[in-house]
């Protein structure tokens, strides 16, 4: 890059600068710049113009306002209140619940079946190690939609309600889905109870997460202690409020289950579907991140005399994390991702109400455009939930932060 | 970045998309709605269909009695035969043309896309679809109502005895809007169990998935007569709603709208004038009746208006049929009778403008 | 003890399954569980199926032995509506030999010795021929339209054009991604995030129901080539992060001796480090491809009949309703059989390149 020589600058007046000229790499970069900014631009205005055209010249009506109206067909039940009542963006809203229910529920079944796997791909008792490799082999080499219809399908050839399987007492399993017992609250107002429940559940489970920090034996005693006593307390809290709960048995109606809690056999599949998939990945993933962590660690252990199970819990798995939380954070967008297959199987998530809505108002550009919105939120906050944790472990165990 | 280098950027930015956002966004086509008397809006869809020599028909995935192939892949039914008409209008052969089966969820946005020519798929006229889908229905050919089938042990005698009940439906159906609202309406409970094709949501009712199955009655007799055991099955007395059927175009070629209108009506039509595929002939031939004169093309000039042959109306019925012929073939030996698609003389309502 | 059970006993000692006292236990007891199930299986499977119906027959006696045997009939009888759709009966070598054309392009492709440059033009030539040779419409061959070409083609149609097409944006997206300017920085990221945080099953509904709309009237593609140029926009996307990793693999000091020697940005690029980088994600390439091979499966949303949707419209139709169990398995194994292959392939390839670079 040559510039043009320059004559000394006279005094009191500041230097020439260079003309722009197309020699100068930074007025090339510049120009780059601004035609692939045009570019994506021209693009955008275009597509943009001939979609309002076509809207227009078809006749078919634009805007949000839709979202307010009723939406007139009726959904599964959900987490979310509806009736055929509400308004379209009610049933998005359950359609969204019901995808966090099965995103999450599938991420922590997924993460705990994962890491067993995993775990067990490296276990020296061969018969463990070779049905985990046949298990992760067979899942990860077949599609996900394939595996999905075929629980889907499963869940089908069940027998109808009259004749539904009693595994065990209350329990009861039919093509309409899993009927379960569930818990009915009529003591103490329940934003009270649940206050007291929580408190219980919370204290133990706080002290369990920074248990970490308590670098000494007598630290960690006194830890222990206060677990059992947080223990005790949850028992108690427990034993108050159980006695406001009541068991509410489904019970066979003219035609269906009643009372209790119900499992449909699509949220079932897809569940069930999404977390042996997602498992096998996090399983690989599982087993690189305890392989990457040096033999000399695992030899140090043996030696410092610690059990392999111990071993494992307190020198390994701690390193390995920091090699397996961020793929573990793809898959587990992933696994959010791949909910919306529930389309495929007729599950209300997000998806399947967008497309309920789309075929009855005709407005695909919003009713796309609003799903593509949610889906971009929920993978920000996973993401920075993972972010977050993953930070965490990156920088070490509370000892290691002092320097 | 100095002063010029913005500058220099900014000034390729405005320079490249000014023209672009200037570009007047190609509809192809001024929407011909501004007076009813001119002929002289353009006719893309007409002009498509003439240049492809054949009519794009869209159609069920499969319903007997209104569009169904047989074993040999040939389609048949009500709706079949309305595009086989049309086609005999516009080409002067009813074979011309080519189907598209298509589930209740993906009807509209064919035809909004374009990739059919006219929706011939049993689909319920509503102010919705009229209105905000922004689809014309030219003309009716079927009145019917959402119905619901539900196995005979049951011993069900009406509709209320299905409160809490779990009922199958489709998305995107009239019949899904129905049943919402009439079970709100009495105050009744049902849960729902979404599946798109028509197939599988059989299959799901025949293996007991759900207690019922609602769709429009005639649809159910097609259901009725595919079940394993057609006898297990009875339709509930109660139709809980309207549901008239007619082929639906897209708005913007007026021409084609009413070339579909006067074809559904030609076969109605045919029928009050008595005059079938056996005797549209010799009506040809020596018929002295003015409105059939008028009909079969020998005296008047309604081809030319509609921009067709002037044996428009004589194809239709000589190769496709009249209503009752087409009735007959087709939705009679499922079962149904003809109850208000009777012509209107005769007691139902079919009651349609002579082509005068 | 005389030597022959001594040697036989020290043989099993020595086998995996039986080293060391745990697993002798283990394997004992769940083997012995195991062993049942794969007992029962391979009745279920086997033995006690049925192989074909007789001709004109019914399904029943397939139903009456639903419980203790496979109804393996429904493959002998529809696998050809499996594999290839509804493509006309006597036309259906145009298929296989597309199909074949496919599978012999993967394993030139799979030799190392062979990565050279008219590799590439293979791979556009071979994709080609395949579509045309289904479309037909010339030297005799009838035309048969795109809405009537049915499983394993089009899966195979949809993964590897959706790839080979997808290259070209992936480079030119991660090369973006990298670029010090921060236009084209801000532009690559941000396509590539929008296209990664949304489902597949999003964009495929865009293409099959939105495209229309973005374009003028009676401009239309066909539902499959819809699909594909959706497919081919999200495949860029992944592939753009799966290059870049590549591309921040290369050594620094790769940049500096191409400097050095005075080569510019384009150059250096073009000639030393994609090179490079090629060959170091290779492997996360050929994962990649796998993943969306399989993937293809989710055009069946939008009415699509590939292998998966296929085998979903046999145990609709009312004669082979509830014998899923069975066309699952089948279609299963045509995508085990293909996507493991591929993925042995990807460890052995990984384990060479490793090898090799570190000479």
């Amino acid at each position: 890059m040559s510039e043009p020589s320059q004559a000394a600058p006279r005094p009191g007046r500041p230097p020439r600068r260079p003309p722009i000229s197309l020699r100068d790499a930074r007025t090339r970069s510049v120009l780059w710049q601004a035609v692939a900014v045009a570019i994506a631009c021209a693009i955008i205005v275009l597509v943009g113009i001939q979609t309002a055209a076509n809207l227009k010249q078809r006749g078919i009506t634009s805007g949000f306002d839709y979202l307010g109206r009723a939406a007139g067909f009726e959904l599964p039940p959900g987490p979310v209140p509806y009736a055929s009542r509400d308004s379209y963006a009610r049933a998005l809203v359950l359609g969204l619940a019901n995808t966090l229910r099965v995103s999450l529920l599938g991420i922590l079944i997924a993460t705990a079946l994962g890491v067993a796997i995993g775990v067990a791909r490296l276990s020296t008792i061969w018969v463990f190690a070779t049905i985990s490799r046949l298990y992760v082999e067979l899942v990860r080499n077949t599609p996900l939609m394939l595996q999905l219809l075929f629980w889907y399908a499963l869940s089908q050839a069940l027998p109808g309600p009259k004749e539904a399987l009693n595994p065990l007492p209350g329990v009861y399993l039919c093509i309409r889905g899993l009927f379960l017992p569930g818990l009915v609250w009529h003591g103490i107002h329940p934003w009270v109870g649940g206050g007291m429940l929580g408190v219980g559940v919370l204290v133990p489970v706080a002290l369990a997460i920074t248990s970490d920090r308590w670098e000494t034996a007598a630290d960690e005693s006194r830890a222990r202690r206060l677990l059992a006593g947080g223990a005790v307390a949850l028992v108690c809290v427990a034993v108050v409020l159980g006695s406001g709960f009541s068991v509410e048995r489904p019970s066979l109606a003219v035609f269906n289950f009643r009372g209790g809690l119900s499992v449909s056999p699509e949220f079932a599949a897809l569940l069930i579907g999404l977390s042996t998939y997602t498992a096998a990945f996090i399983a690989e993933i599982v087993r690189g991140g305890i392989v990457a962590v040096g033999r000399g660690q695992k030899e140090a252990a043996a030696a410092l005399g610690l059990s392999r199970g111990r071993a494992l819990r307190l020198v390994v798995l701690p390193q390995a994390l920091r090699v397996i939380i961020p793929p573990t954070t793809s898959q587990f967008l992933n696994l959010a991702k791949n909910s919306s297959l529930a389309v495929a199987i007729g599950y209300s998530d997000v998806m399947s109400v967008t497309d309920a809505t789309l075929n009855q108002t005709g407005q695909a550009v919003e009713a796309i455009a609003l799903a593509i919105c949610v889906y971009l939120g929920m993978n920000l906050i996973i993401s920075f939930a993972m972010n977050l944790y993953n930070a965490r472990v990156a920088a070490g165990p509370a000892w290691s932060q002092h320097a | 970045m100095d002063v010029r280098h913005c500058l220099l950027s900014s000034a390729v930015l405005v320079l490249s998309v000014y023209p672009t956002a200037a570009i007047p966004g190609q509809p192809a086509r001024v929407p011909a709605v501004e007076t009813r008397s001119h002929r002289g809006g353009e006719t893309p869809t007409l002009d498509g269909v003439r240049r492809k020599g054949f009519v794009q028909c869209g159609v069920t995935t499969g319903v007997a009695g209104f569009s169904a192939p047989d074993a040999q892949g040939q389609w048949h039914g009500l709706d079949v035969d309305v595009c086989r008409a049309i086609a005999a209008a516009v080409l002067g052969d009813a074979s011309k043309v080519r189907f598209t089966p298509l589930t209740a969820a993906q009807r509209f946005t064919a035809l909004q896309s374009g990739e059919i020519d006219v929706l011939s798929r049993i689909t319920t006229i509503t102010f919705q679809r009229d209105v905000q889908l922004g689809i014309e229905f030219p003309a009716i050919n079927w009145y019917d109502g959402t119905g619901f089938i539900v196995r005979k042990a049951r011993h069900l005698k009406s509709v209320r005895d299905l409160d809490g009940a779990t009922i199958c439906l489709q998305p995107g159906t009239s019949n899904e809007l129905d049943v919402a609202d009439y079970f709100r309406k009495n105050n009744l409970r049902f849960t729902p169990v979404v599946i798109e094709r028509l197939e599988e949501a059989t299959n799901a009712y025949f293996a007991g998935r759900c207690d019922a199955f609602t769709q429009d009655q005639s649809t159910l007799a097609a259901v009725r007569a595919r079940a394993p055991n057609p006898d297990d099955h009875v339709l509930l007395p109660e139709v809980i709603s309207k549901a008239p059927f007619g082929p639906g175009v897209m708005p913007d070629d007026l021409r084609w709208m009413e070339i579909v209108r006067w074809s559904v009506y030609a076969m109605i039509d045919a029928e009050e004038l008595g005059l079938s595929s056996r005797t549209i002939d010799q009506a040809l031939a020596s018929s002295g009746d003015p409105s059939v004169q008028q009909f079969v093309g020998t005296s008047g000039s309604f081809g030319q208006m509609l921009g067709l042959d002037s044996r428009w109306a004589f194809n239709i019925v000589k190769q496709v049929g009249n209503y009752a012929e087409s009735f007959d073939r087709n939705v009679r030996p499922l079962g149904i009778e003809r109850g208000i698609n009777r012509l209107w003389k005769n007691g139902g309502i079919m009651y349609v403008p002579d082509v005068r | 003890m005389t030597p022959a059970p001594a040697r036989l006993i020290d043989a099993l000692r020595r086998a995996p399954m039986f080293r060391g006292r745990t697993n002798v236990i283990v394997t004992a007891v769940l083997g012995a569980g195991l062993a049942w199930l794969a007992f029962r299986f391979v009745n279920w499977a086997l033995v006690n199926a049925i192989w074909t119906l007789p001709a004109g027959a019914g399904t029943a006696v397939c139903r009456a032995a639903r419980a203790d045997g496979a109804c393996w009939a429904v493959i002998t009888e529809r696998w050809r509506f499996i594999l290839v759709g509804v493509y006309p009966f006597s036309d259906q070598w145009r298929p296989a030999v597309a199909c074949g054309l496919f599978v012999s392009l993967y394993m030139v492709s799979a030799r190392r010795a062979w990565w050279r440059p008219w590799l590439l033009g293979l791979w556009l030539v071979v994709p080609a021929a395949a579509v045309a040779l289904l479309r037909g419409g010339f030297l005799g061959l009838s035309s048969v339209p795109s809405d009537m070409w049915g499983g394993l083609p089009v899966t195979f149609i949809l993964a590897t054009v959706g790839f080979a097409a997808a290259i070209p944006p992936a480079v030119a997206l991660a090369l973006g991604r990298r670029s010090r300017l921060p236009a084209l920085r801000v532009l690559s990221v941000g396509y590539i995030e929008l296209i990664r945080g949304v489902p597949l099953v999003a964009f495929l509904f865009m293409a099959a129901i939105m495209f229309p709309l973005f374009v003028p009237q009676g401009f239309t593609l066909d539902k499959l080539l819809r699909a594909q140029i959706a497919l081919v926009m999200v495949i860029a996307a992944y592939l753009a992060e799966v290059v870049r990793g590549g591309l921040q693999a290369v050594p620094r000091g790769q940049y500096e001796a191409a400097a050095g020697m005075g080569l510019s940005y384009w150059p250096t690029t073009i000639l030393v480090v994609l090179p490079q980088a090629f060959r170091l994600t290779i492997p996360a390439v050929v994962n990649t491809f796998i993943a969306f091979f399989k993937d293809t499966a989710l055009v069946a949303v939008i009415g699509l009949f590939d292998l998966l949707g296929a085998a979903k419209t046999v145990i609709v139709d009312q004669k082979w309703v509830g014998f899923g169990v069975e066309v699952y398995i089948f279609a299963a194994l045509v995508y085990f059989v293909f996507c493991y292959a591929v993925s042995r392939y990807s460890q052995r390839l990984e384990k060479d390149l490793m090898a090799q670079g570190h000479h």
